[in-house]
């Protein structure tokens, strides 16, 4: 009973940053933008917030200033991809790579030392808030799309911008906002890991999270709900194999590379299609440009 | 007039750069691994080794930490191409890219942590994890009330199986019974740096009982020291002392003197007497051991040490042998 409750913990710790990223991610696709530049956002959110609870020695105003960090990164996104019309994935790629480079030199410059922030003290991390934080904004999320125009706005950017355009709304003017609500989700979720699940920033500590957080929004389908729950399902795996690890199974042990794979054959399962279609919006990954500026 | 004044403030300016490596003349330079030069650990220990070098004997020093593995070999022929007398690799991973390197460059000295390289114009700096491990296995078992230890390794490598088993095996030593739970990381490089991963490995060996854990895992073992401080329970350091890091939480660290190698290898090297091939680093020569200091003087009890001491001397005069993992598995 108690390693069931442990299980469930840990689950939950471990697919809160996931939940953030995903949501961020939910609102750039749904807009039309691919973002596979989740990682390099959740990297910039975690030296943010590393940097600014040493700063104030306030985890929320940290969570703040790496979401701002997330904030600014996204705004490089958004200004290559829409405006100037870059590569989405290329595009995407040029930021993770840039934030992996980019959070070791500024701890250099911070602290003097590379790719880490001081630690930080125990009183000053957060210990459970960004697990209530995280369900709230998948409700404002799951809220934003079904309720609002905003949400109908989002929606209609990604299917058919030139509806949207034909409404009167500048489709890119909304691109651009979804692009940078997930800049600030993203380091949100990037500050769970510096201030929540761990206390100080390591060199390119999101370890691949952004791009799970990418497959659960494409489990998920797009959707603000079942995407979270594609988070818990990520966080889960992860959790299960921290505890099956050393585990013994009729006398031999079960490998631990086997139980890594885990969280990875999941979701090569989900993109596979084994549990339904996943249909992307259609306008993803497509630059809208208005009719004044086609001809 | 004002453009020769600033063509000289440049020259001045050129010439204030160039001057270090002018006035030293012994050039070393150091690959350090993925962990980083503020791991506060192996790669940490590697670079007070090394900086002590430059402060006590004058010598030239540069560092790079790689990026990834592939950016070792180009590392490594970068100062082996420029007039630096000495390159030394930190980390099993470069083990290769010595090799190649130091066969391409056979006047050039080059010396590595952690690994065996048979070229004549390469050291090898080995240390005998084991031992070390076995020592803090014994302050673990002697320390835990629950008859239960841990271990975090990070990445699932022959090298930290190594400290697992001699961790193992001093835990025994001391209490037959004692149950240890063993946990690893990640099978990637990436398993060094995730903090997150190691804190939560941490939490669920301490839910399952333990109260002491060992971590050998780099950057990654900082989040096991934030699990204990959570739950206000002991865990063990590795490679640098690491005791500071959470006063009175960190029981002792395993010592493994990558500092002492490195800086030995220069002072050497610098003397001209660099030699090639395997030098090892154990308990008899101080290479391992466990740390005792001002921050774990309260927690580190006077029996246990006393205890831990004549360990280390009946596996120096050979009464214990203590299981090396890399002879059981060669």
């Amino acid at each position: 009973m108690a390693m069931i409750s442990q299980l469930l913990a840990s689950t939950l710790r471990l697919s809160t940053p996931l939940i953030f990223a995903a949501m961020g991610g939910m609102l750039s696709e749904r807009s039309g933008v691919i973002n596979i530049a989740l990682e390099g956002l959740m990297l910039m959110g975690a030296l943010g917030a590393a940097v600014g609870t040493v700063a104030t020695h306030s985890p929320w105003l940290g969570l703040l200033i790496g979401m701002g960090a997330g904030l600014a990164m996204a705004f490089i996104y958004a200004l290559l991809v829409i405006p100037f019309r870059a590569n989405q994935i290329v595009a995407g790629m040029a930021i993770n790579m840039l934030a992996l480079g980019l959070t070791p030199f500024l701890c250099k410059m911070l602290y003097g030392v590379t790719g880490s922030t001081p630690q930080i003290s125990y009183p000053e991390q957060f210990h459970s808030a960004p697990l209530y934080l995280a369900w709230i904004v998948v409700g404002l999320c799951w809220y934003l799309m079904k309720f609002t125009p905003a949400g109908l706005w989002l929606g209609f950017a990604g299917e058919h911008p030139e509806a949207l355009e034909a409404a009167g709304i500048p489709a890119n003017r909304i691109r651009w906002l979804a692009v940078l609500a997930s800049g600030v989700l993203a380091g949100a979720g990037g500050a769970t890991l510096s201030t929540f699940l761990s206390s100080s920033f390591a060199r390119n500590m999101a370890a691949g999270r952004g791009f799970m957080a990418l497959a659960a929004l494409i489990f998920g389908k797009w959707r603000p709900i079942p995407a979270a729950l594609a988070c818990v399902l990520f966080g889960f795996a992860d959790a299960a194999q921290i505890q099956l690890q050393g585990v013994k199974f009729r006398g031999a042990e079960v490998p631990v590379q086997f139980i890594q794979i885990l969280p990875y054959l999941v979701t090569i399962l989900v993109l596979a299609g084994f549990v339904g279609r996943a249909r992307a919006p259609k306008a993803l990954g497509k630059h809208f440009s208005t009719a004044n500026e086609r001809e | 007039m004002r453009v020769s004044r600033k063509l000289f403030a440049l020259l001045v300016l050129f010439a204030a750069c160039l001057s270090p490596s002018t006035a030293a003349d012994f050039k070393v330079g150091l690959v350090l691994d993925r962990g980083g030069k503020d791991d506060k650990s192996f790669n940490s220990s590697a670079y007070e080794g090394a900086n002590l070098a430059k402060s006590k004997l004058g010598i030239y020093l540069k560092y790079v930490e790689a990026a990834d593995d592939n950016a070792f070999e180009p590392s490594l022929r970068a100062f082996a191409q420029r007039d630096f007398d000495l390159i030394i690799g930190i980390g099993f991973a470069q083990k290769e890219a010595v090799k190649k390197v130091a066969s391409q460059f056979p006047q050039k000295h080059f010396a590595i942590v952690d690994s065996e390289v048979n070229v004549p114009n390469v050291r090898s700096l080995m240390f005998q994890e084991h031992e070390g491990a076995f020592l803090v296995g014994a302050i673990a078992a002697m320390t835990s009330k629950t008859g239960k230890v841990g271990f975090v390794g990070g990445m699932d490598i022959p090298l930290i199986r190594r400290f697992e088993m001699g961790y193992t095996a001093g835990a025994k030593r001391i209490n037959p019974q004692v149950e240890v739970l063993a946990n690893f990381v990640g099978v990637t490089s990436e398993a060094w740096n995730n903090p997150p991963k190691g804190k939560e490995l941490a939490l669920s060996q301490y839910d399952r009982g333990a109260d002491v854990i060992f971590a050998a895992a780099g950057a990654s073992g900082l989040g096991v020291f934030d699990a204990a401080e959570q739950k206000q329970k002991f865990a063990i350091g590795v490679d640098a002392n690491q005791d500071w890091t959470k006063p009175g939480l960190i029981l002792t660290s395993m010592l493994k003197r990558v500092d002492e190698a490195v800086f030995s290898t220069i002072e050497e090297a610098k003397a001209g007497k660099f030699s090639g091939g395997v030098k090892r680093f154990g308990l008899a020569n101080n290479g391992v051991g466990y740390s005792f200091d001002q921050y774990n003087a309260k927690i580190l009890s006077e029996t246990v040490r006393q205890r831990a001491d004549e360990l280390k001397a009946e596996i120096m005069n050979g009464k214990i042998e203590v299981p090396d993992y890399y002879k059981l598995n060669r």
